[in-house]
Protein backbone atom coordinates (compact mmCIF):
# COMPACT_ATOMS: atom_id res chain seq x y z
CA UNK A 1 0.00 0.00 0.00
CA UNK A 2 1.46 3.48 -0.87
CA UNK A 3 -0.05 5.94 1.00
CA UNK A 4 1.14 8.53 -1.40
CA UNK A 5 -1.78 7.90 -3.83
CA UNK A 6 -4.37 9.40 -0.95
CA UNK A 7 -2.92 12.80 -0.22
CA UNK A 8 -5.24 14.74 -1.05
CA UNK A 9 -8.39 12.17 -0.51
CA UNK A 10 -11.44 13.21 1.59
CA UNK A 11 -13.87 11.13 3.13
CA UNK A 12 -17.97 11.63 2.97
CA UNK A 13 -18.96 13.89 5.71
CA UNK A 14 -20.96 12.42 8.66
CA UNK A 15 -23.08 14.27 10.45
CA UNK A 16 -22.07 13.65 14.34
CA UNK A 17 -24.61 15.35 17.45
CA UNK A 18 -22.72 16.48 20.57
CA UNK A 19 -24.64 14.96 22.98
CA UNK A 20 -25.11 15.94 26.56
CA UNK A 21 -23.96 12.70 28.14
CA UNK A 22 -21.21 12.40 26.10
CA UNK A 23 -19.77 15.50 27.01
CA UNK A 24 -20.41 14.23 30.53
CA UNK A 25 -18.73 11.06 30.28
CA UNK A 26 -15.86 12.61 28.32
CA UNK A 27 -15.23 15.81 30.75
CA UNK A 28 -15.46 12.93 34.11
CA UNK A 29 -12.97 10.45 32.07
CA UNK A 30 -10.40 13.16 31.55
CA UNK A 31 -10.84 14.90 35.38
CA UNK A 32 -12.54 17.62 34.69
CA UNK A 33 -15.96 18.27 35.50
CA UNK A 34 -15.92 22.08 34.43
CA UNK A 35 -19.74 23.19 34.91
CA UNK A 36 -19.70 24.61 31.68
CA UNK A 37 -19.79 21.15 30.50
CA UNK A 38 -22.02 19.38 32.87
CA UNK A 39 -23.84 21.91 35.00
CA UNK A 40 -26.93 22.81 32.72
CA UNK A 41 -27.92 25.91 34.89
CA UNK A 42 -24.39 27.21 34.88
CA UNK A 43 -23.66 27.25 31.82
CA UNK A 44 -26.61 28.79 30.68
CA UNK A 45 -26.52 31.99 32.80
CA UNK A 46 -22.93 32.09 31.31
CA UNK A 47 -21.14 33.97 28.52
CA UNK A 48 -21.86 30.93 26.44
CA UNK A 49 -25.50 30.77 27.53
CA UNK A 50 -25.19 26.80 26.85
CA UNK A 51 -23.45 24.16 27.90
CA UNK A 52 -19.80 23.30 25.57
CA UNK A 53 -17.78 20.33 25.01
CA UNK A 54 -14.20 20.35 26.26
CA UNK A 55 -11.36 21.22 23.52
CA UNK A 56 -10.25 17.76 23.01
CA UNK A 57 -13.50 16.06 22.92
CA UNK A 58 -13.95 16.57 19.18
CA UNK A 59 -11.79 13.46 18.70
CA UNK A 60 -14.32 11.19 19.60
CA UNK A 61 -16.59 12.09 16.30
CA UNK A 62 -17.17 10.17 13.03
CA UNK A 63 -15.32 11.66 10.05
CA UNK A 64 -15.98 8.89 7.69
CA UNK A 65 -13.57 6.97 5.81
CA UNK A 66 -11.38 7.63 3.41
CA UNK A 67 -11.70 5.13 0.57
CA UNK A 68 -8.76 2.36 0.96
CA UNK A 69 -7.30 3.22 4.58
CA UNK A 70 -10.62 4.11 6.52
CA UNK A 71 -9.93 6.20 9.07
CA UNK A 72 -6.72 8.15 8.50
CA UNK A 73 -3.97 7.21 11.06
CA UNK A 74 -6.11 4.76 13.22
CA UNK A 75 -3.75 2.02 14.60
CA UNK A 76 -0.58 4.17 13.92
CA UNK A 77 1.07 6.22 16.62
CA UNK A 78 0.11 9.54 17.75
CA UNK A 79 3.03 11.66 16.72
CA UNK A 80 1.31 15.19 16.77
CA UNK A 81 -2.28 16.54 17.77
CA UNK A 82 -3.12 20.02 16.86
CA UNK A 83 -6.94 21.70 17.12
CA UNK A 84 -8.15 25.04 16.10
CA UNK A 85 -11.58 26.59 16.85
CA UNK A 86 -13.38 29.01 14.87
CA UNK A 87 -15.30 29.09 17.96
CA UNK A 88 -16.31 27.30 20.70
CA UNK A 89 -18.64 23.59 20.19
CA UNK A 90 -22.10 24.00 22.03
CA UNK A 91 -23.56 20.61 23.36
CA UNK A 92 -27.06 19.93 21.00
CA UNK A 93 -25.49 21.19 18.07
CA UNK A 94 -24.68 18.78 14.64
CA UNK A 95 -22.02 18.76 13.23
CA UNK A 96 -21.03 17.89 9.71
CA UNK A 97 -17.28 15.82 10.04
CA UNK A 98 -15.15 14.93 7.36
CA UNK A 99 -11.12 13.75 7.58
CA UNK A 100 -8.89 14.22 4.57
CA UNK A 101 -5.47 12.65 4.01
CA UNK A 102 -2.82 15.93 3.63
CA UNK A 103 0.54 14.22 3.10
CA UNK A 104 2.90 11.37 3.92
CA UNK A 105 6.35 11.05 3.95
CA UNK A 106 8.88 8.82 5.16
CA UNK A 107 12.28 9.12 7.09
CA UNK A 108 15.35 7.03 8.17
CA UNK A 109 15.01 6.69 11.95
CA UNK A 110 17.54 5.01 14.68
CA UNK A 111 15.68 1.45 13.62
CA UNK A 112 14.62 1.63 9.91
CA UNK A 113 12.48 3.50 7.83
CA UNK A 114 9.65 5.69 9.86
CA UNK A 115 5.64 6.78 7.81
CA UNK A 116 4.36 10.00 8.86
CA UNK A 117 0.86 10.52 7.81
CA UNK A 118 -0.49 13.73 8.29
CA UNK A 119 -4.25 13.97 8.50
CA UNK A 120 -6.85 16.65 8.55
CA UNK A 121 -9.88 16.33 10.45
CA UNK A 122 -13.24 19.24 10.11
CA UNK A 123 -16.23 19.84 12.06
CA UNK A 124 -18.38 22.63 10.30
CA UNK A 125 -21.92 23.10 10.45
CA UNK A 126 -24.73 22.09 7.94
CA UNK A 127 -24.43 25.21 5.94
CA UNK A 128 -20.36 24.53 5.64
CA UNK A 129 -19.13 27.12 8.43
CA UNK A 130 -15.77 25.43 9.86
CA UNK A 131 -16.47 25.27 13.49
CA UNK A 132 -12.85 23.21 13.99
CA UNK A 133 -10.36 21.71 12.13
CA UNK A 134 -7.39 19.50 13.51
CA UNK A 135 -4.54 18.29 11.85
CA UNK A 136 -2.67 14.72 13.37
CA UNK A 137 0.71 13.01 12.50
CA UNK A 138 0.23 9.40 12.60
CA UNK A 139 3.75 7.24 12.87
CA UNK A 140 4.42 4.27 10.87
CA UNK A 141 7.20 2.27 12.96
CA UNK A 142 8.86 -0.09 11.08
CA UNK A 143 6.99 -3.20 12.09
CA UNK A 144 4.05 -1.27 11.49
CA UNK A 145 5.29 -0.72 7.63
CA UNK A 146 6.66 -4.48 7.35
CA UNK A 147 2.84 -5.85 8.40
CA UNK A 148 1.32 -3.45 5.63
CA UNK A 149 3.55 -4.61 3.20
CA UNK A 150 5.39 -1.08 2.45
CA UNK B 1 -13.99 28.39 38.93
CA UNK B 2 -12.06 31.83 38.99
CA UNK B 3 -14.11 35.08 39.16
CA UNK B 4 -11.32 37.28 37.68
CA UNK B 5 -10.84 37.98 34.25
CA UNK B 6 -7.77 36.84 33.86
CA UNK B 7 -4.27 38.73 31.69
CA UNK B 8 -0.96 37.30 31.72
CA UNK B 9 2.42 38.33 30.90
CA UNK B 10 5.10 37.11 29.06
CA UNK B 11 6.86 34.38 31.08
CA UNK B 12 4.16 34.30 33.57
CA UNK B 13 3.84 30.69 34.31
CA UNK B 14 -0.09 28.80 34.72
CA UNK B 15 -0.70 27.03 37.64
CA UNK B 16 1.20 23.70 37.16
CA UNK B 17 -0.73 20.41 38.56
CA UNK B 18 0.36 17.23 39.15
CA UNK B 19 -2.04 14.52 38.69
CA UNK B 20 -3.21 11.00 40.51
CA UNK B 21 -0.53 8.37 39.18
CA UNK B 22 -2.45 7.23 35.96
CA UNK B 23 -4.70 4.02 36.67
CA UNK B 24 -5.99 0.84 34.75
CA UNK B 25 -9.68 1.92 35.15
CA UNK B 26 -8.74 5.33 34.01
CA UNK B 27 -7.76 4.26 30.57
CA UNK B 28 -10.70 2.20 30.08
CA UNK B 29 -12.84 4.42 31.14
CA UNK B 30 -11.40 7.11 28.43
CA UNK B 31 -11.52 3.96 26.14
CA UNK B 32 -15.29 4.02 26.19
CA UNK B 33 -15.42 7.87 26.63
CA UNK B 34 -14.24 8.64 23.49
CA UNK B 35 -13.90 5.52 21.63
CA UNK B 36 -10.56 4.58 20.95
CA UNK B 37 -10.19 1.38 21.59
CA UNK B 38 -6.94 0.51 20.94
CA UNK B 39 -5.55 -2.28 22.87
CA UNK B 40 -2.03 -1.01 23.99
CA UNK B 41 -4.49 1.32 26.33
CA UNK B 42 -6.47 -1.67 28.01
CA UNK B 43 -4.12 -4.61 28.06
CA UNK B 44 -0.90 -5.64 28.81
CA UNK B 45 -0.49 -8.64 26.90
CA UNK B 46 -1.41 -6.22 23.55
CA UNK B 47 0.93 -3.75 24.67
CA UNK B 48 3.93 -6.25 25.47
CA UNK B 49 2.77 -7.75 21.45
CA UNK B 50 2.77 -4.32 19.83
CA UNK B 51 6.85 -4.01 21.67
CA UNK B 52 5.86 -1.88 24.69
CA UNK B 53 7.29 -2.57 27.94
CA UNK B 54 3.43 -2.24 29.49
CA UNK B 55 0.26 -0.32 29.04
CA UNK B 56 0.24 3.31 27.61
CA UNK B 57 -1.81 5.70 27.98
CA UNK B 58 -3.96 7.78 25.28
CA UNK B 59 -2.17 10.60 23.54
CA UNK B 60 -5.34 12.50 23.55
CA UNK B 61 -5.73 11.93 27.13
CA UNK B 62 -2.21 13.84 27.73
CA UNK B 63 -3.36 16.38 25.47
CA UNK B 64 -6.60 16.93 27.62
CA UNK B 65 -4.52 17.06 30.62
CA UNK B 66 -2.31 19.91 29.28
CA UNK B 67 -5.79 21.43 28.79
CA UNK B 68 -6.60 21.42 32.37
CA UNK B 69 -4.83 24.72 33.54
CA UNK B 70 -7.21 26.52 31.62
CA UNK B 71 -10.26 25.26 32.21
CA UNK B 72 -10.68 27.96 35.97
CA UNK B 73 -10.83 30.06 32.81
CA UNK B 74 -13.82 28.74 30.93
CA UNK B 75 -15.92 31.34 32.20
CA UNK B 76 -13.60 34.10 30.57
CA UNK B 77 -12.96 32.81 27.56
CA UNK B 78 -12.12 29.11 26.04
CA UNK B 79 -8.81 27.36 23.85
CA UNK B 80 -8.68 28.93 20.69
CA UNK B 81 -5.74 26.56 19.67
CA UNK B 82 -3.94 23.04 21.63
CA UNK B 83 -0.81 22.13 19.39
CA UNK B 84 0.48 18.60 21.23
CA UNK B 85 3.74 16.65 19.93
CA UNK B 86 3.93 13.67 21.75
CA UNK B 87 7.57 12.42 22.84
CA UNK B 88 7.44 9.75 25.16
CA UNK B 89 5.18 7.42 26.62
CA UNK B 90 2.91 7.51 29.70
CA UNK B 91 2.82 4.13 31.26
CA UNK B 92 0.69 2.86 34.52
CA UNK B 93 1.44 4.77 37.66
CA UNK B 94 3.12 7.93 36.27
CA UNK B 95 2.63 11.26 37.92
CA UNK B 96 2.10 13.39 34.89
CA UNK B 97 2.35 16.90 35.93
CA UNK B 98 0.73 19.79 33.38
CA UNK B 99 2.00 23.28 33.14
CA UNK B 100 3.21 26.31 30.65
CA UNK B 101 3.60 29.64 30.62
CA UNK B 102 2.68 33.25 28.43
CA UNK B 103 5.12 33.57 25.54
CA UNK B 104 2.96 36.38 23.91
CA UNK B 105 -0.45 38.07 23.36
CA UNK B 106 -2.78 39.86 20.73
CA UNK B 107 -5.77 41.57 19.78
CA UNK B 108 -8.75 39.59 17.90
CA UNK B 109 -11.79 40.50 16.59
CA UNK B 110 -13.00 37.93 19.65
CA UNK B 111 -11.08 39.38 22.36
CA UNK B 112 -7.06 39.46 23.64
CA UNK B 113 -5.91 36.46 22.74
CA UNK B 114 -2.83 35.08 24.60
CA UNK B 115 -0.13 32.35 23.28
CA UNK B 116 1.51 29.80 25.53
CA UNK B 117 4.03 26.85 25.81
CA UNK B 118 2.12 23.52 27.44
CA UNK B 119 3.55 20.80 28.51
CA UNK B 120 3.46 17.83 30.37
CA UNK B 121 5.94 16.03 32.22
CA UNK B 122 6.67 13.08 34.53
CA UNK B 123 9.87 14.06 36.68
CA UNK B 124 12.15 15.78 34.58
CA UNK B 125 11.35 14.13 32.00
CA UNK B 126 8.99 15.55 29.04
CA UNK B 127 6.19 13.38 27.71
CA UNK B 128 4.60 16.58 25.38
CA UNK B 129 5.65 19.45 24.67
CA UNK B 130 3.28 22.30 22.76
CA UNK B 131 1.28 25.39 22.34
CA UNK B 132 -1.99 26.86 23.70
CA UNK B 133 -4.04 29.59 23.17
CA UNK B 134 -6.74 30.93 24.74
CA UNK B 135 -9.17 34.09 23.85
CA UNK B 136 -10.27 35.93 26.94
CA UNK B 137 -13.57 38.02 25.88
CA UNK B 138 -14.11 41.20 25.34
Amino acid sequence: MHFERFIGQRSEPVVNAVEKEAVRTFAEAIADPNPLYVDEKAARMSWYGGLIAPPTFPRIFDYGEVEGIGSPGQGFIHGEHRIRYERPLFVGEEVRCYAEVKDYYEKEGREGVLGFLISERVGETSEGERIFAMLDTAVLTPGMRENLGL
Amino acid sequence: MSGEKPAWRVGDEIDERTLPPVTSSQLVRYAEASGDHNPIHTSARAAEEAGLSGVIAHGMLTAAAMGLPFSPYLEHGYVKELKVRFSGMVYLGDELSVGGSATGAVETAEGRLYDFEVHARKGEDVVASGTASFVVFE
